[in-house]
């Protein structure tokens, strides 16, 4: 027989508990949900558009009652759980149902708290917790003028712009001196005051609410200094508290909220907590990215997989009003010890504050842009030392290298119809209305359904500003440890080190280590695992071509008609005529339909036929071709100037360089595409500064330049060192080279790794430490002895012939 | 009326891979998976038509190598969020010989 789970608060923590269970373990629980309000699982959150007529209730339902019923859960709503009967594990409701468990999970959120002052029991003094509540105030804006909205945080003023939309005449009163002092500084919080200003809201501020003036009926509010304003309707916001009276009635231990330990198990081992009325590790969140986090963790738990924790969670904040673009994470007031970093332009309305500490964000600030607020919220929770870029860092990631999007910082104030996704032609339209009406919360969620920054990823950041801006506090943008894909719960950083660690040289090895929850992955872990493992194995891994992307496996690049590329490689962009003539000779045979010459210094044979490719390699590795590697995540070439030889600016030979460092480096498997040039002057012809290693030959010798990008992002490379001789190019461009391929994420091109990591961690390996760099060297020169072979020569040989041939029917 | 062919012996498929079969009109992807399971289904992804042998296998599902959609092999159907699906044909094994029926 089933065990019995019963869960108890029909929301948004509770809910997503039960959706992260029902991925482990479909069958082990008969689930029954019982919940008080008359609704399905809707998003809380989405209520503040909801009142300001943005959206509608059905708009914001994350759970359909055919939801319940597909996945078998009995649902009780409109009805409440009294008491919770621990001995004979049961629970009770206010219609007398009794209810037995085996584990219980309680999800009963948080009230919003009324300030006890007289009067505050009138008709007409409400939360903003609810439909309900959202339906009063609609209900009272159509029947009165004025409203008084207690507490300039967040909610409150959300609630005051949502009932300002609805028509009516709207005080905010507030205790403080300034708006959001949670998460604004002054400076901030003056900007958003005056914004709001002049939209029509009216404040109060520095006023301590004395009493409900009223009948039965609220007809004003009177304040501690004696004044008065008349009004129909008072919301209080000025804060919520954790809903315990049913746990603490049932004897479970808590303390402001449920307390619970790292599984988020209460003092009862069968029965569990998570959401707002939760208390961990002495924190109460009221965000929906804890919540969601310490949903996975519970029902990792309850469905005996028994490995999660929650580790407690640092948050973000957003102010969900239209057109405000607000955004604040962490700490923001300074101690000291602190560095402020301050960028202002009251002109623009432009605000950005950061607090470092020893070059580490500890807090962020926004108003006006804040498109960046993404990345400095991922800077800070990854610990990220900013030391290399700090005296940029205020200009926003762009800075680093364009994101193609010029002066669209602003997401905000763009209109629905400005296209966000270039590749896919996704709108800003689109991609808030799958947000909104499928309930979308992450990144990778908003990725499935709207394609948005799916292909070429550079409208990420926009993606991600869009999401924070619509579904506002605290949206999970990047869970603290990123999982490499839905098939473990590891990290890129946590896989690649486990293969190191305990010499881990199979996919089965890694998977039964790290305890993947596939038996054989996917098409995102697969390719990852098996370049970490050649990466690290050279001598020992045996390569799978079945977790190769087809270009790899098939060796050229699938085109979108299903046929192939074929690039040689020109060591250095060198060419003779015999070469020439071989290359015409076989477009001729294989009647190839279009050539051309790529941005890469080679020359590209298009719409070749799958069955075609080994018999053309055979024709190119007899005239002395060997692959180009133009289809792989492997080194693709190297590109020259024409270098002293002819230049009359020319200072070295640079196209002897080009073809010194491409012999080197071909036929070496990375996690992405790696790109060298060589330019024989300053004046750099062969753009070796924005190449992921490039060289820019001076008079003295040669400047190596590291982590540039022509493509996606431009990024113009770091000067890493100078050097004297070629040979010296050679071992630093091996070191450099083999220090990226062990440690960057797979997929991860070298201008994001040296962001990440930092300059100064690579010239710490590869410039200071003579002996780091020798090692390096030598381990790259291992690895290019198992893998600088020729995988055309092989194939022309017969080789993986399977791969080429089509079954014929018998 | 089923009409089975013989198109291959189960090892001529790689394990996690798949074989292309050329019929007049059109080419059926035939995969294996880890567990020697094969299915049959035309080598068009409902997507952009991208050709689904060629993508990555994995449970009892493939990958299309163009845009990343998940094909549920068993059903010919599109996985996730997005909608489509593609032909399936009827396979089995036998004797270590892998029959399709057209």
């Amino acid at each position: 027989m089933k065990q019995k789970l019963v869960l108890i608060g029909n929301g948004m923590a509770g809910i997503r508990a039960i959706e992260e269970l029902l991925k482990y373990e479909a069958d082990l629980y008969d689930i029954t949900v019982i919940g008080s309000e008359p609704h399905p699982n809707y998003n809380r959150i989405m209520l503040s558009p909801v009142l300001a007529g943005e959206k509608k209730i059905d708009d914001i339902i994350l759970n359909s009652y055919e939801w319940y019923k597909e996945n078998s859960i009995e649902l009780i709503t409109g009805d409440t759980v009294t008491k919770i009967n621990r001995l004979n594990k049961s629970v009770e409701t206010e219609a007398g149902k009794i209810f037995e468990y085996d584990r219980l999970l309680v999800a009963t959120g948080s009230m919003p708290f009324i300030i006890p002052v007289p009067g505050a029991d009138k008709q007409g003094v409400i939360g903003f917790r609810d439909i309900q509540d959202v339906d009063t105030m609609i209900d009272y804006s159509n029947k009165h003028k004025k409203a008084i909205v207690i507490g300039g945080g967040l909610l409150g003023l959300e609630a005051a712009n949502g009932l300002m939309k609805q028509g009516m005449d709207v005080t905010t009163v507030h205790l403080m001196d300034s708006l959001l002092e949670r998460q604004l500084d002054t400076t901030s919080s003056a900007m958003l005051k005056t914004s709001l200003e002049e939209r029509g809201m009216k404040f109060l501020m520095e006023a301590q609410t004395a009493e409900i003036l009223g009948d039965d009926k609220v007809s004003g509010v009177k304040f501690a200094d004696g004044s008065t304003i008349d009004t129909s309707l008072v919301v209080m916001a000025v804060g919520i508290r954790p809903n315990i009276a049913l746990a603490q009635s049932a004897g479970l231990y808590c303390e402001r909220g449920i307390v619970v330990n790292d599984t988020m198990q209460t003092y009862d081992p069968s029965i569990y907590s998570v959401g707002e009325c939760v208390q961990h590790r002495n924190n109460c969140y009221g965000l929906v990215a804890p919540l969601f986090d310490q949903a996975k963790v519970a029902a990792n738990h309850l469905a005996q997989v028994g490995i999660a924790r929650y580790e407690g969670s640092i948050t973000s904040t957003k102010l969900k009003v239209t057109g405000i673009d607000l955004f604040s994470a962490g700490e923001f007031s300074e101690e000291e010890g602190d560095d402020i970093l301050i960028m202002q332009d009251a002109k623009e309305g432009v605000y950005k504050k950061l607090v470092v500490k020893d070059d580490i964000i500890k807090g962020a600030v926004m108003y006006g842009d804040t498109m960046d607020g993404t990345w400095y919220f991922q800077l800070m929770r990854e610990k990220t030392n900013i030391a290399d870029f700090r005296k940029t860092i205020l200009f926003g990631q762009h800075d680093l290298g364009d994101t193609g999007h010029g002066d669209e910082t602003r997401v905000m104030s763009l209109s629905d119809d400005a296209e966000i996704c270039g590749c896919n032609g996704v709108c800003k339209g689109d991609i808030v209305n799958a947000i909104t009406t499928k309930g979308l919360f992450t990144l990778e969620e908003v990725q499935a359904h709207t394609k948005a920054s799916s292909s070429c990823g550079s409208c990420t950041g926009l993606v991600e500003a869009l999401l924070a801006s619509t579904v506002g506090e605290g949206y999970d943008d990047t869970p603290s440890v990123k999982p490499l894909c839905g098939c473990t719960i590891h990290s890129h950083d946590q896989i690649i080190n486990a293969i190191k660690d305990h010499k881990l040289k199979s996919m089965q090895a890694v998977r039964e280590f790290l305890e993947w929850k596939t038996p054989d992955g996917c098409a995102a872990c697969r390719p990852a695992l098996n370049y970490y493992l050649l990466a690290r194995w050279p001598e020992d891994y045996q390569d799978d071509a079945q977790s190769r992307f087809i270009n790899e496996r098939a060796h050229g690049n699938i085109q979108k008609d299903g046929t192939y590329s074929v690039v040689p490689r020109m060591f250095g962009g060198l060419v003779k005529p015999n070469e020439l003539r071989a290359i015409a000779d076989v477009c001729d045979k294989f009647e190839v339909p279009e050539m051309k010459v790529t941005g890469g210094q080679r020359i590209d044979m298009f719409g070749i036929k799958k069955e075609d490719l080994p018999a053309m390699w055979k024709d190119l590795s007899d005239a002395g071709f060997v692959s180009g590697h133009a289809y792989g995540k492997a080194m693709r070439t190297v590109k020259t100037c024409a270098g002293k030889t002819w230049c009359r600016f020319g200072t070295q030979n640079s196209t002897r360089l080009g073809v010194k460092l491409e012999d080197l480096t071909w036929g070496s498997y990375m996690q992405h595409k790696f790109k060298l040039a060589v330019s024989g002057c300053p004046r750099n012809c062969a753009e070796a500064t924005i190449k992921d290693f490039g060289v820019v030959c001076v008079d003295s010798g040669y400047e190596l330049h590291v982590g540039g990008n022509g493509g996606i992002k431009v990024r113009v490379t770091d000067f890493l060192c100078k050097v004297d001789t070629e040979e010296e190019v050679i071992e630093y461009c091996g070191a450099f080279t083999q220090k990226y391929r062990e440690e960057a994420h797979y997929l991860e091109r070298t201008a994001p790794w040296v962001e990440r990591v930092g300059l100064t961690s690579i010239k710490e390996a590869v410039v200071e430490d003579t002996e780091q760099r020798k090692e390096l060297y030598e381990r790259f020169k291992v690895s290019q002895k198992i893998f600088q072979v020729d995988p055309w020569k092989a194939r022309a040989d017969g080789e993986a012939s399977h791969e080429f041939t089509p079954l014929k029917i018998a | 009326m089923s009409n089975w062919i013989e198109i291959a012996a189960l090892n001529d498929i790689p394990q996690l891979g798949s074989r292309v079969v050329k019929t007049d009109t059109m080419k059926i992807a035939v995969f294996r998976n880890s567990n020697d399971e094969v299915f049959a289904i035309k080598d068009e992804c409902p997507h952009k038509q991208g050709p689904l042998s060629e993508g990555i296998v994995h449970g009892t599902s493939v990958t299309c190598p163009l845009h990343n959609w998940k094909i549920d092999l068993k059903s010919g159907e599109a996985m996730g969020p997005d909608e489509g699906c593609t032909n399936v044909f009827p396979v089995k094994v036998e004797d270590g010989k892998v029959y399709l029926d057209l």
